[in-house]
């Protein structure tokens, strides 16, 4: 049957189809959805691990062990995962073995805008790219095929348009596979030196075959028009705008596979026309490869740059000097960012540490909007994890005077991604660090996943849950308190004792999501206008649910869960 | 048949997602080809959220730039002034006249445009100013505002009136189908 779906449960659905077996992961925009997609197929084993790196190595362990698997991730979750990918391409597979990694084009939810590409060619696996949801199948089923023909591990990128954009696909029955034989073969799976000399040969005389195959896999695709004056060469989401910007104007050839990438078929397909455009998104890696081959009536960066999406108004305009008219008002109009939901329990915590006028060494998550205004209350944002560590660092610089002002940030899902280890750091090395736990019970940012301190798993079922109080004092750290971030008083005298401790200190801000369905919320509030001074001392907080209507504060009832910050910080008793 | 597209724009929360489905069930019904595009993540926190469908015999790009946009269906009035420069010449804006304070002016620091319908009408375009939050309230939830939208909408597509009743049925949970076609019926009959 026909049906629309995103690129990701597409993504989803060729996993179900080709057999895969074990599934385990990372949340991350925009790759999320694949993974709670192929969850939802009870012939698939599918978990949410700690972090990337944890992830690629279960998957591989279940290639070895002779099922097919899959691993995925977003662009920086490859970062994570690196070292396990670099390697599994010398080891290679038994079963299949494949790894999404979504790469976000426009930065629409990423702390950057790194091209995944890099990672394929550096560790010499082979990725394939698909430009819509029926493809999204079709080259999952490939890879997986690709994968047992090679012995390799196989890379599908993605975008956050072909991930998050739902187009037409049809549905194909699941082809049922028998765990493939385990032998042991250390000279394969075991890569010490002596090994590993014998794989490397492997590897580069793999790319060679596969460089062939890519001169004829139905992949790469060339598309050519009677009417066209010049060709294109484009890959991903960027084939779509290019089709529709050009229509029969060009000549494309399409690349699916994005390493290797042909010789041949590009030479043959550059040779048709004197000038050849190449429109690929982020760094210039199909530009260099035509250049590296004699290629070289290629024209690309020089045109489009390295920024962002190339979406159809600017090819057009580009080549064909062609724009489109709009009008706007004559207007000032306010953005609308992203804010804390009213009632999220990191409000709290951020009001106190901007009250204390504290430094804040932040990580990522839904915290992070702690950054914006009116709180303002971070310093650093890097990469999961780097709070903590970036915290030692910090104070281990800048010594005492540092120490008893400054403290680390982190959520629950990001302390036992990669924040685990900085505090081993901190204990082991002995810095006098405070270091914040905001610990609300699930992975907000990415749309509520579970984690592994929240007691269920993937598929919603009960499931062992980290005890952080225990952790953090197994791990070295003497004082370990918990402040519920509702009660303000409390939390700002938590926070000043840690802050005047001469050794180093957790403390964890403990207050479930506000949209968590089980939380069980306050009715709302209300403002008594004949009490409400306007004196704005509510604004402070930031909640979305308070504004200001004729100098009075109003409380909006469809928004208010009743956390009651705002009545503690009221002096004039007017919220009730 | 040359591509059409439509935009949905609305603030984080204001149910969106139901009304792409609604549209794509209907234009799918229809024998075209489809594509609709949102962008998830930090959107769903109270920020603007902006929703693309595309349909007609080929869609390429998922996507709708200035210029573009046939009909513009928005859930708030700042967001539909936002997302004017989309309209295409001779596009139509369906919008709600909700509106909702983004935090630049909760905290002061900018002000609510006014008369945004008016601004709007004389700058050329053609838009349909509805109280759909008042009618969905009719209908029996606030919440259901996306649909009276789509009743609005329907009345402005040429598609028989069965195949967006089809699409009620199987977009919205059973149990609030009854409410849903009320909403949807109050939004036809502006
Ligand atoms: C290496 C890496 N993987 C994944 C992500 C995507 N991501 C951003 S924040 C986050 C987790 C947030 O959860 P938590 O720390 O519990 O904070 P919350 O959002 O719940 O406040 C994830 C998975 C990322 N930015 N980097
Ligand atoms: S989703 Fe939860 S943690 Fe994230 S901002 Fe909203 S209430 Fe806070
Ligand atoms: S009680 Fe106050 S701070 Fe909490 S959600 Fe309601 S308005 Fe916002």
């Amino acid at each position: 049957m026909k049906k629309l779906m995103l690129g990701n449960e597409a993504f989803a659905r060729g996993l179900y189809e080709a057999g895969c077996k074990v599934v385990s992961s990372y949340p991350g925009t925009p790759s999320t959805e694949i993974t709670e997609e192929v969850a939802k197929y009870n012939e698939v084993y599918a978990e949410w691990a700690p972090n990337e790196k944890v992830a690629l190595e279960v998957a591989l362990g279940a290639s070895i062990a002779g099922a097919r698997s899959f691993c995925g991730m977003k662009h920086v979750g490859l970062n994570v995962a690196a070292d396990p990918l670099y390697t599994a391409s010398y080891s290679g597979v038994n079963a299949g073995l494949v790894i999404a990694v979504a790469d976000d084009q426009g930065m629409h939810s990423s702390q950057n805008e790194q091209d995944s590409r890099h990672h394929a060619i550096a560790s010499k696996v082979p990725m394939l790219e698909p430009s819509d949801s029926a493809e999204c199948k079709d080259f999952v089923k490939l890879a997986f095929e690709i994968s047992e023909n090679f012995d390799t591990p196989v890379i599908v990128r993605m975008s956050t348009r072909v991930a998050h954009s739902q187009s037409v696909v049809a549905a194909e029955d699941r082809q049922e596979l028998e765990l493939k034989e385990y032998i042991k073969t250390p000279q394969k799976y075991v890569m010490m030196p002596a090994y590993a000399k014998g794989r490397h040969v492997f590897v580069e005389e793999r790319t060679n075959k596969l460089t062939e195959y890519a001169e004829t896999s139905p992949l790469n695709r060339v598309e050519i028009s009677e009417n066209a004056e010049f060709g294109v060469i484009t890959n991903g989401a960027a084939y779509q705008y290019t089709k529709e910007a050009l229509g029969d104007k060009a000549s494309v050839l399409k690349i699916g596979m994005v390493n290797p990438m042909p010789v041949k078929l590009i030479q043959d397909f550059a040779a048709k026309y004197e000038k050849i455009y190449i429109i690929e998104e982020l760094d210039g890696i199909i530009e260099q490869h035509c250049r590296n081959i004699g290629v070289n009536n290629v024209q690309g960066k020089e045109i489009f740059g390295y920024i962002g999406e190339i979406p159809q108004s600017v090819i057009a305009e580009k080549i064909l000097g062609e724009k489109k008219e709009f009008v706007s008002l004559d207007e000032n109009i306010p953005v609308r960012p992203p804010v804390m939901c009213a009632g999220c329990p990191h409000r709290g915590l951020f009001y106190c540490l901007k009250k204390l006028g504290v430094t804040v060494s932040g990580d990522i998550g839904c915290y992070t909007l702690g950054a914006a205004a009116p709180l303002n209350a971070m310093d650093t944002t890097i990469c999961m994890g780097a709070s903590i560590s970036g915290l030692h660092g910090f104070n281990k610089a800048r010594g005492a005077e540092s120490e008893h002002k400054s403290v680390a940030v982190i959520g629950d899902s990001t302390f036992m991604h990669s924040g685990m280890t900085g505090l081993v750091n901190i204990a082991y090395n002995n810095s006098n660090s405070t270091v914040i736990i905001l610990d609300n019970s699930i992975t907000g940012m990415t749309g509520h996943q579970q984690n592994p301190t929240t007691g269920k798993n993937l598929k919603g079922d009960p499931a062992a849950a980290v005890n952080l109080e225990e952790l953090c004092k197994a791990i070295g750290i003497k004082r370990v308190q918990v402040v519920d971030p509702y009660h303000l008083a409390e939390t700002e005298k938590a926070i000043k004792e840690e802050l005047a401790a001469d050794e180093a200190s957790v403390i964890i801000s403990r207050r479930p999501c506000a949209l968590l369905k089980y939380v069980k919320h306050n009715p709302p509030f209300a403002v008594d206008s004949e009490k409400c001074v306007g004196c704005k001392a509510c604004m402070k907080l930031g909640c979305p649910a308070i504004s200001v209507k004729d100098k009075k504060a109003v409380i909006d009832h469809t928004q208010c869960v009743g956390c009651g910050i705002c009545q503690e910080q009221c002096k004039f008793n007017a919220i009730k | 048949m040359e591509t059409k597209s439509i935009m949905i724009v609305g603030v984080g929360g204001q149910g969106s997602l139901l009304a792409s489905r609604i549209i794509g069930n209907v234009l799918l019904s229809q024998g075209y080809d489809v594509k609709v595009s949102e962008v998830h993540g930090m959107s769903q926190r109270g920020g603007s959220v902006v929703t693309y469908v595309k349909y007609g015999e080929k869609v390429y790009s998922p996507i709708v730039e200035k210029g573009e946009a046939d009909i513009i269906i928005s859930f708030e009035m700042l967001e539909t002034a936002r997302a004017l420069p989309y309209l295409k010449k001779g596009g139509k804006m369906i919008t709600s006249v909700q509106q909702i304070d983004p935090m630049p002016v909760i905290t002061g620091t900018a002000e609510y445009p006014d008369n945004l319908v008016e601004k709007l009408k004389s700058a050329g375009a053609d838009v349909t100013a509805v109280d759909a939050l008042t009618l969905a309230e009719q209908a029996g939830t606030a919440k259901a505002s996306n649909v009276v939208l789509m009743g609005v909408l329907a009345s402005k597509m040429d598609f028989p009136e069965e195949v967006w009743q089809n699409a009620l049925e199987q977009c919205v949970p059973p149990k609030f189908l009854e409410l849903n076609k009320k909403a949807f019926a109050l939004g036809r009959n502006v």
